[in-house]
């Protein structure tokens, strides 16, 4: 039904991939894997909707457990290596490119910018940056006296980030610089690139320190997954499996334990009966509307996905959408600020080279005390890497610039250098997904979301741009330029202490049905200052673990 | 404005390197669609069409290339509306971007009409970027022409940031700003600084341009 965008996508978007019992070998260019099968009428243990750092970290995680699961995805099955080509414009088929209408004062870009819509989830474009949360923000309220406190202890979030830091082999270096201490990585860091090294040289020049970025893409062959060969364009997609993307390291776990993944199925309604529990969900696949029974649905589509289906699952005991008693969801939403200052550089950087950030600075997630700090929450920044598209667009969309000026500037690309910030915005009832008035071709209202700046989040923004102008020109930049956007998002479901201001409990199980969950990205209460995919990847293999312990004492 | 584009990189191109380890066929397939089936006007009718097609010489004016060795924009432009392909973002105070191309571009003809008296493709260059900058600064003049499309918006979040990201893709550019394109399977060995793999472009002729 949604119109196919690539064109060597070898029918992976028009019809279902994963049927009669066979799912895509993920390792291959065109084999399959068995794969257990359920019928519509089965009432399996779980139906999860999406199958991201959310979703497909449960998949495996439960069916390892024994549940039958039924993990349904409204995207494509790839195969990498067969469907993923060098091209900027051809891997736009990664992205949620169906409508969505973006309002506030400071209206978020969406599509490319940070979602994603395939199985496998948003991990099977990101740039793979794999930090942890600062410790204190999971009291930020208790301990920094801003936005609210996790309903989770940070040390039960540091024994799973351990544990999807290993899942993915995430390759590190030896010693982190900053926070309490962690075990080692599972992998080696990789050689620092030249545009890391600017990052290093200014860090050094301003006596604050760097760390090559701990990521997601192994340093050395890893079962089928041969180590990385730095192409550089990790943001369209993999296309040799070195990254360890949900769709590659967790994926074909849960298949082999016996999950079904169901592709090009788009979730419309999670169903509810006269007692107002879930018993299923209504989706769309090859051409027709079916419905999946479930004892529980786990609700897995991120920050904009996860409000819409609940807005619009509402009727009967739930006449202002599911779980929605506090009037939370959808609120809350949190993005990146994803600030940047660019400079040029007389060495040829070649910031195409490698993974795009491969070298960070978490300095301002850390240093409470320095003067200068106006703003609450932090920001870390990484080294740059963009692909001639990317950053074509931030120029012109920042300064207009047009003509043969655009051109020669953008022939300076092998010259350039940037730093960029991943800046914790505050969670703000206002900023939320909301239904609009129309509807896309599935006859579902179409996403609306509201974002704006409050004036901590525009502080922080300020501060780092001053702090990376005065970093990038000790390493040796000119002609420096500043963009600002966003990235990532946050919240929008969030789990909490009470059922006045959360949508869920600590294990994100819906307050209002009790066999209804949340778990991804929007349950995040606040953003912090580093990518969230490994925090959310954490929480997402804690939950599994309390919904196993949950069944096991008969609580579910 | 008057100084003509100079490419650093002339005795480049990612083309050559078609036959090695760095395309991989699925690439080669996306590349030669792209350079081998231009697609016709399906969607924008013949005015609009014209004045796209002056409106994308000015973003990226391409005088050093014989006229078909341009890279085509306005077709790749046309087809993506004509087969809403989408980017995933409306913003609130827009209209769908099939609506908002056809009534920008109306609305800069009318600009060219209001000011010139005459067509926007039939103006000077020098004309048309001075529309266009006022498009961009939101000096526009045929106000009744724009009512329900912010014209910055329209300018920078649809037109300059499409064809950029038309041109950017095409083997052309890439060559031109010394990019290393695809690379798959093979990637790159030498990540340093002034560090240049065999297989990449040649250090860059940059003479007279360090101190500008």
């Amino acid at each position: 039904m949604t119109r196919p965008v690539g064109a060597a996508s070898h029918g992976a978007e028009a019809k279902p991939r994963a049927v009669d019992g066979r799912a895509p070998d993920v390792f291959s260019r065109d084999g399959t894997v068995a794969m257990r099968e359920y019928r519509d009428t089965d009432e399996v243990d779980f139906a999860i909707v999406g199958t991201g750092c959310g979703g497909g970290v449960l998949a495996a995680k439960l069916a390892e457990a024994g549940f039958s699961i039924v993990a349904l995805d409204a995207g494509p099955f790839w195969r990498p290596l067969a469907d993923f080509a060098s091209d900027e414009r051809e891997q736009d088929k990664l992205y949620w490119l169906d409508e969505r209408i973006s309002a506030g004062d400071d209206a978020i870009e969406l599509g490319s910018n940070n979602s994603g819509r395939c199985i496998g989830g948003t991990t099977v474009h990101f740039q793979m940056v794999s930090l942890r949360f600062r410790p204190e923000w999971f009291k930020a309220r208790t301990k920094l006296g801003y936005g609210v406190d996790w309903p989770v202890d940070w040390r039960t979030m540091w024994h799973y980030y351990a544990e999807v830091e290993n899942a993915c082999k995430i390759s590190g270096p030896i010693s982190y610089p900053w926070g309490p201490p962690r075990g080692r990585y599972p992998y080696r860091a990789h050689e620092v690139n030249a545009a890391g090294l600017v990052l290093a040289r200014g860090a050094e020049a301003l006596g604050v320190a760097w760390s090559p970025t701990p990521l997601c893409t192994v340093s050395a062959p890893r079962g089928k997954s041969p180590p990385c060969v730095y192409r550089g364009l990790c943001k369209l997609g993999c296309s040799t499996n070195a990254k360890q993307s949900v769709l590659i390291a967790f994926i074909p776990r849960a298949l082999a334990a016996g999950a079904e993944m169901r592709d090009l199925a788009m979730v419309g309604r999670v169903e509810t009966d006269r007692s107002g529990r879930a018993t299923g969900v209504e989706y769309h696949r090859d051409g027709k509307w079916r419905f999946q029974r479930a004892r529980n649905v786990i609700v897995s589509g991120y920050s904009i996905e996860t409000p819409r289906l609940l807005l619009n699952s509402a009727g009967g005991r739930h006449p202002h959408g599911l779980a929605n008693s506090s009037d939370a969801v959808g609120r809350y939403l949190m993005v990146h600020s994803n600030h940047a200052v660019w400079g040029e550089f007389d060495e040829e950087i070649r910031w195409y080279k490698g993974p795009p950030s491969m070298a960070c600075c978490e300095h301002w997630n850390y240093n409470d005390d320095d003067p200068s700090k106006d703003f609450f929450g932090g920001y870390s920044f990484m080294s740059q890497g963009p692909l001639p598209t990317d950053f074509a667009t931030s120029m012109v969309t920042n300064s207009g610039v047009f003509g043969i000026d655009l051109r020669r500037r953008m022939a300076l690309y092998n010259r350039m250098a940037g730093l960029k910030i991943v800046g914790e915005t505050q969670p703000q009832a206002e900023n939320r997904v909301t239904l609009a008035d129309e509807m896309d071709e599935f006859g579902i209202p179409r996403a609306h979301v509201n974002f704006s700046y409050c004036d901590n989040d525009k502080r922080l923004s300020r501060h780092s741009l001053s702090f990376m102008k005065r970093m990038l020109g000790a390493a040796g930049g000119r002609n420096m330029f500043e963009t600002e956007s966003t990235a990532h998002l946050m919240g929008g479901c969030r789990m909490g202490f009470s059922p006045d201001d959360s949508v869920t409990d600590a294990d994100g199980r819906t307050w209002d049905v009790p066999n209804l969950f949340v778990c991804d990205g929007s349950l995040m209460p606040t953003a912090g200052g580093v990518n969230p995919a490994m925090t959310i990847m954490a929480n997402s293999a804690r939950i599994a673990d309390r919904i196993k312990a949950m069944a096991a004492t008969g609580e579910l | 404005m008057s100084t003509p584009f100079r490419n650093p990189y002339p005795t480049y191109d990612v083309l050559d390197k078609w036959d090695s380890p760095s395309f991989n066929d699925q690439t080669r397939e996306v590349i030669a669609r792209r350079l081998d089936q231009v697609p016709p006007r399906r969607f924008f009718d013949a005015i609009q069409w014209a004045t796209l097609a002056a409106v994308c010489d000015r973003v990226i004016p391409q005088p050093e290339r014989r006229f078909d060795e341009r890279v085509p924009i306005a077709p790749w432009l046309d087809a993506d509306l004509y087969e809403q392909r989408g980017n995933g973002t409306r913003y609130a105070e827009m209209p769908t971007d099939r609506a908002a191309w056809k009534q920008g571009l109306d609305a800069i003809n009318a600009e060219a009409r209001i000011r010139h008296g005459l067509h926007f493709a039939a103006l000077s260059p020098g004309a048309q970027d001075a529309i266009l900058k006022a498009v961009d600064n939101g000096e526009t003049r045929a106000d009744g022409a724009w009512t329900g499309l912010p014209p910055k918006r329209f300018f920078r979040h649809l037109v300059l940031k499409e064809i950029v990201n038309i041109y950017y893709v095409h083997p052309a550019a890439m060559s031109e700003i010394g990019y290393g394109g695809p690379a798959s399977p093979r990637g790159y060995v030498r990540l340093g600084v002034d560090a240049i793999d065999s297989w990449e472009a040649p250090r860059g002729q940059w003479s007279g341009e360090r101190d500008e």
